[in-house]
């Protein structure tokens, strides 16, 4: 198992949370928003802009600065 | 009256199940103390009325945000007899974390299974029953778009109304936390709050400040060791408590979930990601959003103006001829004549004329809005924003603040940064508000007939780009530091509902209306005395008081092209709304002041040149009292407010002199 930071998985991607690395307050936002450890995500679309996951199918867009803090174990 | 609550996620649908319980019987209002909005309703149902109460959607309920803080008072503090919620069956886990703080709150809850049709066309399929039993409380699954469900949902409210029973489902959050909310609940049981003492007990392991400062007011509790002790031992771990019982929530959801919910392992790719490959592309994204928001203006200007706004124009002035005719002829005395006939069919008339293009303008944002796409564009301006010290999430404040800018104020509640909120509130009122098109529009039929739509698009462009510039400037001037993380769902596309569209409409132009009834009427009160004062003065003339107060402003407006004190005495006159800028000079150049009178008379007064500085002036200077009053709340703070109406003023006036003296370098006139 490799993990890999998000901003630097492609789209079609899959992972799972392993490990975030923000501040309290910023994880805990990500956890409210369904992005806590252990989940499954699918990147959608990671070019420029911030990158957008799905969640079984629901999308959030995370900006690249804090992306970068989002550990993905593929 | 029996009380129902309801709470749910943003886009969960609960402002549809909302308005279809309540119809067409509901108000807005705020809630008292905060700017948050307060939307409440009533239903009958068996001959008795209930009253329904849509609190703001939030994901949690924390005190993250004042949303949050207000959603979970009412519910502890405001006694609601049920708490409906509203619960996105295509987005389960999410949502249900936000039903494990109902339970935590020990509500009487019935959950709203919502959009249960479109969960199914993505092969996701309930056991109702398994996920009743499982949360301990009734579901009943609706699709409030089609009003499906609603009646179900009614009674199964109304029959827990009277049933004594609450929840029960315990969710463990791992020995630690068990052993120091028992402890905690032990120490806050004799006390008297007006919060559940369990309930305090997580909040204070999830290191929540309101709670923490509302027990430092308690004197017997601080000077006991024991809780002290308690406290110091829980804030040496609290990082790890608090994102613990997150994940403990989840670990229950998923749980609830595994036994109750059955869904395909891939899935399917949805008419939402196709449209999202286009609008959210790194080339087309921004063209694709300018491009809608001038078709938003073009189809406001054709259907709102030419199409309807002639009639409004002329019904308005028939009015005016009949009301006038009728006191002549029963020789009513001659100021009353001239107030109605100037002063309020004149002032009030001039405003109520622009009503249909509003209602376009509100209407198409609203199906913006309704649709999801306002979360793209949010998307796509990330990038831009960021490299100027903001965030995509402003721009959500900013287009809000083209309906109004006092929503659009309020609307920054849901940036997270202390710094992103301060800089949208006050860059928000260049964004150009409903009430400031009437005055453009009746320059745009002076100088610029055949150009209607796109002066406007303009318009509203150089207002975004004022704002982005003064917020690059603030984040390094004013408010250094960090930009905040930028975390946003982007909710799949949906059909608009009509009557989301029709009611958001609604409860804008009512205000609208209202204005035009209240703030409008009193200016143009003012206004007409101070211009037929002193007595035996020619009224509307340059030696009425009004004439005077304008001829004492004028000069500093002479730079900027228009120093006359009818100019100068309607801009003064829109520091109480915006509207009242062509309400006053609808009375002091034609007296009986709308339609192509008033139009004629801004053509003799104003060149082409001077009437784009105008408009400038009009768009970028000092916003209307409601919305420095909102500054005012939101920033807790007058010496903000004041700094935004200086501000806000100077920016206005460089701008107008800008436009007039590089246009009159370049051989305009």
């Amino acid at each position: 198992m490799k993990t890999k930071a998000l901003t630097h998985l492609k789209p079609g991607d899959r992972g799972v949370i392993k490990e975030i690395v923000a501040g309290n307050c910023a994880t805990k936002r990500l956890y409210e928003m369904g992005l806590n450890t252990g989940t499954e995500v699918k990147v959608v679309k990671n070019d420029t802009g911030p990158v957008i996951v799905s969640l079984f199918g629901n999308k959030i867009a995370v900006g690249r600065g804090l992306a970068e803090k989002i550990m993905i174990a593929i | 009256m029996n009380t129902l609550a309801l709470v749910g996620n943003p886009n969960s649908g609960k402002t549809t199940v909302f308005n279809a319980l309540t119809g067409s019987n509901q108000h807005v209002g705020n809630w008292p103390g905060v700017t948050v909005e307060k939307k409440e309703g009533k239903f009958k149902f068996n001959g008795k009325t209930y009253n329904v109460v849509d609190l703001p959607g939030t994901y949690s309920l924390g005190a993250f945000s004042e949303d949050e803080i207000v959603a979970r008072d009412f519910i502890l503090k405001g006694n609601p007899d049920v708490v409906i919620n509203v619960v996105d069956a295509t987005n389960i886990e999410r949502n249900l974390y936000l039903t494990t703080q109902l339970l935590e709150m020990k509500a009487k809850v019935v959950v709203a299974l919502n959009m249960i049709d479109e969960a199914q066309e993505r092969n996701i399929n309930f056991d109702i029953e398994a996920l009743s039993k499982e949360l301990g409380v009734p579901i009943v699954p609706t699709i409030a778009s089609k009003r499906k469900g609603i009646d179900e949902l009614i009674k199964m409210s109304i029959e827990l109304i009277d049933k004594d029973i609450k929840p029960n489902v315990k969710i463990s959050y791992g020995e630690d936390i068990d052993r120091e909310i028992k402890n905690l609940e032990r120490l806050l049981n004799n006390k008297n709050f007006e919060y559940p003492s369990q309930w305090i007990a997580i909040k204070l392991l999830e290191g929540d400040k309101y709670i923490y400062e509302l027990l430092s007011n308690d004197e017997s509790l601080n000077s006991s060791t024991e809780f002290k002790d308690t406290i110091d031992r829980i804030k040496d771990n609290i990082d790890d408590y608090e994102l613990k019982i997150v994940d403990k929530r989840y670990e229950f959801v998923n749980n609830v979930v595994k036994k109750a919910v059955k869904r395909p392992k891939e899935d399917v790719e949805t008419k939402t990601d196709k449209i999202d490959k286009i609008v959210t592309n790194k080339w087309l994204g921004i063209p694709i959003f300018a491009l809608i928001m001038l078709l938003v203006f073009q189809l406001t200007f054709a259907v709102g103006e030419d199409l309807l706004g002639g009639l409004m124009s002329e019904a308005m002035g028939a009015l005016g001829e009949i009301i006038k005719n009728s006191l002549v002829k029963t020789n009513s005395p001659k100021w009353l004549v001239s107030f109605v006939s100037e002063g309020i069919i004149g002032g009030v008339g001039a405003v109520l004329e622009f009503i249909p293009l509003i209602v376009v303008l509100y209407m198409l944002m609203g199906i913006l809005e309704d649709s999801g796409y306002m979360a793209r564009a949010a998307y796509v301006m990330d990038n831009i924003m960021r490299a100027l010290g903001l965030q995509g999430k402003t721009f959500i404040s900013m287009i809000v603040g083209f309906g109004c800018n006092v929503p659009g104020i309020m609307a920054t509640r849901t940036l997270d940064s202390k710094k992103d909120r301060m800089i949208a509130t006050l860059i928000n009122p260049f964004m150009s508000c409903g009430a400031r098109i009437p005055v453009y529009l009746v320059f745009i039929a002076a100088f610029f007939p055949d150009k209607g739509g796109l002066v406007l698009f303009l318009l509203y462009f150089l207002g975004i780009l004022v704002a982005l510039l003064m917020g690059k400037i603030f984040s390094k001037t004013l408010f250094k530091g960090e930009t905040s993380y930028f975390i946003m769902e982007l909710p799949p596309y949906r059909l608009p509902s009509f009557r989301n569209v029709l009611r958001n409409m609604w409860d804008n132009v009512s205000g609208f209306l209202k204005r035009a009834g209240t703030t409008i009427f009193a200016v143009v009160t003012i206004l007409w005395i101070l211009a037929v004062l002193p007595l035996g003065v020619e009224p509307y003339s340059k030696n009425s008081i009004l004439g005077q107060i304008g001829t004492f402003i004028a000069p500093i407006f002479k730079p900027a092209g228009f120093g006359t004190w009818q100019a100068a005495v309607g801009l003064f006159a829109g520091l109480a709304a915006k509207e009242a800028v062509i309400a006053t000079l609808g009375m002091v150049y034609t007296g009986v002041g709308e339609g192509a009178a008033l139009i004629s008379a801004v053509q003799n007064a104003f060149t082409p040149l001077s009437a784009i500085s105008f408009m400038v002036m009009t768009l970028l200077y000092t916003p209307c009292a409601a919305t420095i009053a909102t500054i005012r709340k939101e920033t807790n703070s007058s010496k903000w407010a004041l700094f935004a109406a200086l501000y806000t003023f100077l920016v206005g006036w460089i701008g107008a002199v800008l436009v007039y003296q590089i246009g009159t370098l370049l051989g305009f006139s």
